[in-house]
């Protein structure tokens, strides 16, 4: 190999490479193999294949950082991996592998299956795995918009649903003005520091006053594009409306894996270079935290279509998180961390019994579809309350864990005032959430749906994220550990 | 087995759920039967506690540690003093009775309801039980869920609006006491280095003043919302009176308890400063004597007869909580009888409003009158429960009750003399629902068919009434048990401020009684 291309690099890259060419294998695939659609749905074992593939790749690279402990870099320092960028391969994965095996029959119910969706899931794998790993500014932006590009495309996929169509194009306009936005703040940190390498940006920036102006327009730009695609208030507009639209499924792809994506990058930049300038940005996200927990709630409870409702709570979950990286501390990072893990399995499960529950149409997606659910089938009507309850942060489901982490640091720094506001709206939350409780169980006219007879994957995805939200929350010490590990280097 | 006595006694009703989950739905004796074994094998299982209960001792017994989260120094610590044996037994009691009084009057989603209950169950011992501050937590949280669904499924015609209430209100509560519980803890680690929600350890946490009663209050909102207190009740009228009977007996004997339970094991041994501190005294005892006095004012307004009994709920947990914060031996002693007491004689009511109920499907009082005549079993049952609950000498109302006036007057004659005006409106609107349902001439022809206590009503009003004159007559063994985990509490309030050193001897010592 010559010096351009050394083992290291390759090691380092090798998942990408393999994710990628999995999605451009799927794409011929779909033209040479498997032309009616009939048979598509083998792509998804295929893609899953590929996610296995990639696994093993990870795994190699896990085995060799827990051998060798901190981190491999690559490219002359563009990417690194280390335990922290692996903790979201990993999320990644099994996010893209859950989405993968629920969609197959989704969309061979719509007769909208397409080989091309499946491509798109992996490249836009392709693009968080730069997110995750990228320590420069060009590879991070490259990621993100590889990644962005593709959801614009997969919120799109029901070509003939009105809807599906508006969500993408909506998404599509706020996406780029937020792109924009984001990239104007890497020119500045790029003018600052006359490199575009995390590292020599972090020099720069420490040696700025935190009155500096350029310094603030920079970090303004760029946590104002991170915050649209973590979907946080006030860059949130898009949310609810794109995640009504889009396929379910793809809204459950865009809600987990797109935000853990874009929180890894947010992670990344403002903890590595722009750490020294904590004071510029922490009121700045505290702010947002703030507003995404408020406009999240308030909006939430009088939401009748359960995808918009499940929006607003992502919103709302956005702000738990921003106020871990808020707190900043050891706990709250570690809570952050934590709290997404938890977040992609509660989230990906609820929005799992809401694919199985929707038919051809759209019905299933309005509250009131829901009446009855526990007559007519109690399986899913129990994992939903049990998904539900981890969301509003219920013990014994993991969602308590993520909460009393985001807690505990900030009564740890001193954020009491967030602490207490954090802690009242867990009790709005549970109103709405449990107006879909009471939907299914207590409601007695019966207007749900049998549920679709389901396919192996499904069963199986529904399991893994059930037995994973009520796991985390009984046992919670090995993924307490495992993300503490995570911030050992 | 006597090992993990407390662990069995904590997962029995949790085994049954998951077996009464295999039974399929259509089999609604089967579900019956299984329900109530589970339950009575829940209650056998707690009786070898109480049996083998050492009260001699200081400290805790049965306990059991275990690590749960030692990333964050969480343990499954549990075990038992003086105080929670009582509450685990009242528990795992009440409970089978309550499943058991739902034999006839629940028909629709039968295995849902049990399973529920039994749930509930796994909660409250919980609660009672643990000793490690998260851990209890948990429980605390594990209770909310099933009591919404019992609530919002089988209850009156507002169901929804008051199962949703209680949630709320509750959750809300525990959520802001959780942050009281974070502050402590890390104000522990602060200072001793140890991460641990351990209750024993953190009682070492020296605070500045101030600092201690921000943690005080934000426990308070927790505890006193479920006890109720004034003004955080208004749950409890919605709840109790939209709640299936069964529902109403269990949050009435036992989910109340778990506030009053919180204060007595954690504000004040946690809190001493705080708990003792003049000001916070005072406004708690002010709350609790306008609980007991509104609350008594308000039951005598009702038109409503379970409404009735639910607001004469608010009025004797003023009681209690009076005696909690009268801060002596009497007091406290007496605020955990009176608890076992309001237990037996408010569930004994709630069952007799069930009792009519399901005969008659009304609950307005004026629809009654005379029913002594038609049915005198019932007629006699209801006036011992109402005796009781009023306080009368010889039955246990009146022993909880004298105990805690007599601390309350020790501690400040004020709050005596106001207290004592409460006792007597209890007689009154007791004494006059008695008369206006069951005395007189039978108005409502409606009402001429009525037929008295079957068997199964009477196999739950025996225990209770049994439970109740025990109580009354010779309650010496209830005092006995609690005497030394209550003088523990008394003395940690009310001793000298301990330098740290001596303080943690003073643990230390505790801990090797263990």
């Amino acid at each position: 190999m010559s010096s351009y291309y050394t083992a290291t690099d390759h090691f380092v890259l090798l998942p990408a490479l393999l994710l990628g060419l999995f999605a451009c294998a799927t794409l011929l695939f779909d033209f040479w193999v498997f032309p009616e659609s009939k048979r598509r749905k083998h792509l998804a074992w295929f893609v899953l294949m590929g996610e296995v593939f990639a696994s093993v790749a990870y795994l190699r690279q896990q085995m060799f950082l827990n051998q060798h402990g901190g981190e491999l870099q690559a490219f002359g320092g563009s990417l690194v991996v280390d335990q922290f960028a692996l903790y979201f391969h990993w999320i990644f994965v099994i996010a893209t592998a859950i989405v993968v095996v629920m969609s197959y029959r989704y969309f061979e119910v719509r007769d909208e299956h397409h080989g091309e969706y499946y491509g798109l899931l992996l490249l836009a794998q392709t693009g968080m795995y730069f997110l995750a790993s990228g320590n420069e500014l060009v590879v991070l932006y490259v990621g993100l918009e590889t990644m962005a590009l593709t959801f614009y495309v997969l919120v799109g996929t029901l070509k003939r649903d009105q809807r599906s169509n508006e969500a993408a194009m909506k998404y599509f306009l706020l996406g780029g003005l937020s792109s924009g936005l984001l990239v104007y703040g890497f020119s500045l940190l790029y003018g600052m520091s006359g490199s575009t390498k995390l590292r020599e940006i972090g020099v720069a920036v420490a040696n700025r006053s935190s009155a500096d102006t350029v310094l603030f327009l920079a970090i303004a730009t760029i946590i104002s594009g991170l915050l649209f695609k973590v979907a946080a208030a006030p860059f949130h507009i898009w949310a609810p409306d794109t995640y009504e639209g889009a396929p379910t499924v793809v809204t459950a792809y865009l809600a987990v894996a797109s935000k853990a994506a874009s929180l890894a990058l947010m992670l990344r930049v403002l903890l590595g270079p722009l750490g020294t300038a904590r004071e510029v940005w922490e009121p700045i996200i505290a702010g947002a935290a703030l507003l995404s927990m408020t406009v999240g709630n308030i909006a939430a409870v009088t939401q009748t279509n359960t995808k918009r409702l499940l929006a607003y709570s992502s919103i709302n979950h956005a702000g738990y998180i921003l106020l871990g990286i808020v707190a900043g501390n050891q706990t709250g990072i570690q809570g952050v961390l934590i709290y997404i893990l938890i977040y992609v399995f509660m989230t990906l499960g609820a929005f799992l019994v809401l694919t199985v529950l929707c038919r051809e149409t759209t019905t299933g997606e309005d509250i009131n579809d829901l009446h009855g659910l526990m007559k007519k089938s109690p399986a899913h009507a129990i994992w939903m309350l049990i998904f539900l309850l981890s969301l509003a942060g219920i013990p014994p489901t993991a969602g308590y864990v993520g909460k009393l982490y985001i807690f505990l640091s900030l009564v740890e720094t001193g954020h009491y005032f967030l602490a207490v506001a954090a802690a009242i709206y867990v009790a709005v939350a549970i109103y709405y959430y449990f107006r879909i409780v009471k939907s299914m169980f207590i409601e007695e006219e019966e207007t749900a749906m049998p549920a679709l007879s389901l396919s192996l994957g499904t069963r199986v995805a529904l399991l893994a994220t059930g037995v994973m939200t009520l796991g985390i929350g009984v046992y919670p010490e090995p993924f307490v550990k495992f993300a503490q590990q995570t911030l050992m280097r | 087995m006597s090992e993990h006595l407390l662990s069995t006694i904590l997962f029995t009703p949790l085994i049954g759920v998951l077996i009464l989950l295999f039974i399929p739905g259509k089999m609604k004796t089967a579900i019956r039967w299984w329900a109530n074994i589970s339950a009575v094998a829940g209650f056998l299982v707690s009786l070898p506690l109480i049996l083998n209960f050492n009260k001699s001792l200081d400290g805790y017994q049965f306990v059991e540690r275990v690590d749960w989260i030692p990333t964050l120094g969480v343990q499954y610590l549990i075990g038992v003093d003086g105080i929670s044996v009582l509450m685990v037994m009242l528990t795992t009691s009440m409970g089978m009775l309550a499943i058991f009084s739902s034999w006839e009057s629940i028909n629709d989603k039968v295995k849902e309801y049990y399973a529920m209950f039994l749930l509930q169950q796994v909660g409250m011992v919980g609660v009672f039980i643990s000793l490690d501050f998260m851990l209890f937590y948990v429980f605390w949280e594990l209770v909310l869920v099933p009591m919404y669904f019992i609530i919002g499924v089988w209850g009156g015609p507002r169901k929804l609006y008051a199962a949703i209430k209680f949630f709320l209100y509750t959750l809300a509560g525990g959520v802001l006491m959780l942050l009281g519980i974070i502050t402590l803890y890390l104000q522990h680690m602060g200072q001793t280095g140890v991460a641990t929600f351990e209750i024993a350890q953190l009682m070492n946490t020296q605070m500045p003043l101030w600092m201690e009663q921000l943690v005080f209050w934000s426990f308070f909102l927790g505890f006193a919302i479920k006890v109720p207190m004034f003004p955080f009740h208004t749950w409890l009228p919605d709840a109790h009176t939209e709640a299936p009977t069964a529902g109403s007996v269990i949050l009435a004997a036992v989910l109340l308890k778990m506030g009053t339970y919180g204060f007595i094991r954690f504000s004040l041994p946690l809190l001493p400063q705080a708990s003792s501190d003049r000001m916070i005294v005072n406004v708690l005892a002010v709350l609790s004597i306008i609980g007991i006095i509104y609350g008594a004012l308000v039951s005598l307004m009702q038109q409503d007869w379970k409404k009735l009994v639910a607001y004469s709920s608010v009025s004797h947990l003023g009681f209690c909580t009076l005696g909690i914060f009268a801060l002596n031996q009497q007091g406290i002693a007496g605020s955990v009888i009176q608890q076992i007491n309001h237990g037996i004689s408010t569930g004994m009511l709630f069952l007799i409003v069930g009792v009519i109920y399901e005969r008659r499907h009304t609950r307005e009082i004026k629809e009654y009158g005379g029913l002594a005549h038609v049915m005198p079993n019932y007629a006699i049952v209801f006036a011992f429960a109402m005796l009781s609950s009023a306080g009368l000498p010889l039955l246990n109302g009146f022993i909880g009750e004298f105990s805690i006036m007599q601390g309350a007057f020790q501690a400040n004659m004020a709050w005596g003399a106001f207290a004592v005006t409460g006792i007597i409106f209890g007689a009154a609107y007791l004494l006059w629902l008695y008369q206006r349902t069951m005395l007189g001439e039978v108005t409502n022809e409606k009402n001429k068919g009525l037929k008295d206590l079957n068997w199964r009503e009477w196999v739950v009003f025996l225990p209770l009434m049994a439970w109740a004159v025990t109580i009354g007559i010779y309650p010496k063994p209830y005092f006995d048990i609690l005497e030394k985990p209550v003088a523990a509490i008394v003395e940690r309030v009310n001793g000298p401020r301990v330098p740290v050193n001596a303080a943690v001897r003073v643990d230390a010592m505790k801990t090797e009684a263990r």
